[in-house]
């Protein structure tokens, strides 16, 4: 185990104290602990059906949870939905935009419903958009968007309230490469203007290793590791090499000397991992949303 | 970080000027008590419209069932007098239910249609905006009511070409518009609720279809109900579409009706749909 201790409850953007969320007999998340600093981008790795969504869900409210176990700023998400909900910008694994409008029209919509004023929901609703480069798309419908401007076009959405923490699940599962970093240069783009805090699931390790401040390895509904991607790399390298030398084998050295964050998973996860793949309705639902992508 | 990213296209996202997105730094000033509501309605019926707008597809889809029927049954049934109307033609006693049948058949797809959105990850982004669930379904019964109304304006043109004699007086018409659209908010607050209850698409659509039909016999729709036996009277009484019937019947062609009692019914069956699809609406979230 790697936790580290929690910083003040005045940084932490997110915290979660012992939570427990189950769907009848399968324990999704196992008292997860999980803090979130303000401003930095935090990544929740793990394969599918780690608990990784339902985590999410518990955060943004759309699974109830009991009093004192999930803060975000500070609100608590069983007692202050309403307050938890104005900080968020959130955006769901399933392409949420709705194909039968325009890419302003989905945007519009979200600057109503969270209260952004008529003379100045125009302008919002333009800059949310020019911030994501679809400027020029925003008068076609969504449905003659590509995958990677339709994962853009949520991010405007998310945007267009001023969030504090911006929630994004799965933000490139399905997209190609190219689709892939862009997405995540606007992510990047956005949260060094804004000083937005991010909080990210993937189940791409390099994406973490490359994009995250921070991550945390979740398996079976609980967090194994948690820290820089360098700093879980290089804890277990160090690892490797005390234990090879009390074993009196050659010390690994060289490229193989540092392992992936895909090894330190293996790591923490331990036996089992491969036998891990979601239920079907994980894998169903995420070949739905590749086969939208296109 | 994206430091890694090279040869990147011009005008990228890293190009981003500060002032480009100043407004993105300060979030709304909250809508707060009484006032959200209606915001949230208005939000929903926008929504509705614009999509309405882009694709008419469905609005003209959905006015060949009423014109057969008008036409059809409407024709055929006024030539026969088999059914005693209170004087007046048949097809005239039919137009109102036949606007009350469509109103209903559009309000109980949308229960469908909030599974679809479900699914779609569209649901699930707007129970994270600071909208109480009852306001998001307000929001969407109130939708459905607009799309219900316009179709409502497609089928009184039909009838009226059809030489049903209804009434141009805009108070009345008004009033229409207000029976149309919380008959629509009773029928997608039902659907919404089973939905919340059976919880997939499939199992929606058989049910929708299963109790469509029992609903719109089971009413004054297309005889009234003094010639139903018994039991099917006892049913028409507790069914919220022959309080519907009733009222746009006396509202369009001046029949004899009970406007406050229909009114009453029309507006308590509207609550109660709204408050139990809400209070079932977060199963759907999970």
């Amino acid at each position: 185990m790697n936790l580290q201790p929690a910083p003040d409850s005045a940084e932490e953007a997110v915290s979660c104290h012992a939570l427990d969320y189950s769907f009848g007999d399968t324990k999704a998340v196992d008292s997860l602990d999980l803090s979130v600093r303000t401003g930095e981008i935090f990544g929740l790795l793990g394969p599918n059906g780690a608990g990784k969504t339902t985590a999410i869900r518990c955060i943004t409210t759309l699974l109830p949870v009991p009093t004192d176990r999930v803060k975000v700023f500070g609100h608590d998400a069983a007692k202050e939905q309403m307050a938890v909900r104005r900080l968020l910008g959130y955006v769901p694994q399933q392409l949420s935009a709705d194909a039968a409008m325009t890419g302003r029209e989905n945007v519009t919509l979200f600057a109503r419903v969270f209260d952004v004023p008529r003379r100045e929901r125009a302008a919002r609703v333009a800059q949310a958009l020019d911030v994501v480069d679809l400027t020029g798309a925003a008068d076609r419908m969504a449905k003659t968007y590509s995958g990677g401007m339709i994962r853009r076009l949520e991010l405007a959405q998310a945007l267009v309230s001023a969030p504090r923490l911006l929630m994004l699940d799965e933000p490139t599962i399905g997209l190609d490469p190219i689709a892939r970093s862009s997405v995540w240069e606007h992510i990047n783009a956005v949260r060094q203007a804004t000083g937005m805090t991010v909080l990210v699931t993937t189940h791409y390790m390099d994406e973490a290793e490359q994009y995250c401040d921070r991550v945390g390895l979740m398996h079976r509904g609980r967090i194994h590791a948690l820290g820089t991607s360098d700093e879980l790399r290089g804890q277990l390298r160090d690892r490797r090499r005390k234990e090879a030398r009390e074993a009196g084998t050659p010390v690994p050295a060289g490229d193989t000397a540092t392992p992936t964050l895909e090894d330190v998973f293996r790591d923490v996860a331990g036996q089992g991992l491969d036998e891990e793949g979601g239920d079907y309705s994980d894998v169903r639902s995420a070949r739905r949303t590749a086969s939208r992508l296109g | 970080m994206s430091e890694a990213h090279d040869g990147r296209r011009p005008g990228s996202a890293d190009a981003v000027d500060p002032g480009r997105f100043e407004l993105l730094l300060v979030p709304p000033a909250p809508r707060t008590g009484w006032r959200v509501l209606p915001a949230r309605v208005i939000a929903m019926c926008v929504v509705e419209l614009q999509k309405l707008r882009h694709d008419r597809t469905e609005l003209y889809t959905r006015a060949i069932q009423p014109a057969l029927w008008l036409l059809i049954f409407g024709e055929t049934f006024t030539h026969i007098r088999a059914i005693p109307t209170g004087g007046i033609p048949y097809i005239d006693f039919l137009a109102p239910g036949i606007i009350a049948q469509s109103a209903m058949f559009i309000a109980i797809f949308y229960g469908i249609m909030i599974i679809w959105e479900r699914d779609a990850g569209i649901l699930t982004k707007l129970l994270v905006t600071p909208t109480p669930r009852a306001a998001l379904i307000s929001g969407k019964a109130f939708a459905s009511g607009v799309k219900a109304l316009i179709q409502a304006v497609v089928v009184i043109v039909i009838a009226a070409a059809l030489g049903v004699a209804l009434t141009w007086n805009p108070l009345k018409l008004l009033g229409v518009a207000v029976v149309v659209i919380l008959g629509s908010a009773f029928f997608s607050c039902l659907s919404i609720t089973i939905a919340g209850i059976v919880l997939t698409r499939d199992r929606l659509m058989g049910i929708g279809q299963a109790i469509t039909m029992p609903l719109f016999f089971a009413s004054n729709a297309l005889y009234p109900v003094a010639i139903m036996p018994g039991w099917l009277q006892v049913v028409s009484k507790i069914n919220p579409l022959s309080y519907q019937v009733d009222a746009l019947r006396g509202l369009l062609l001046g029949t004899p009706s009970h406007l406050l009692l229909d009114f009453g019914v029309l507006i308590f069956a509207a609550l109660v749909g709204i408050t139990t699809a809400s209070s079932l609406l977060g199963r759907l979230a999970r």
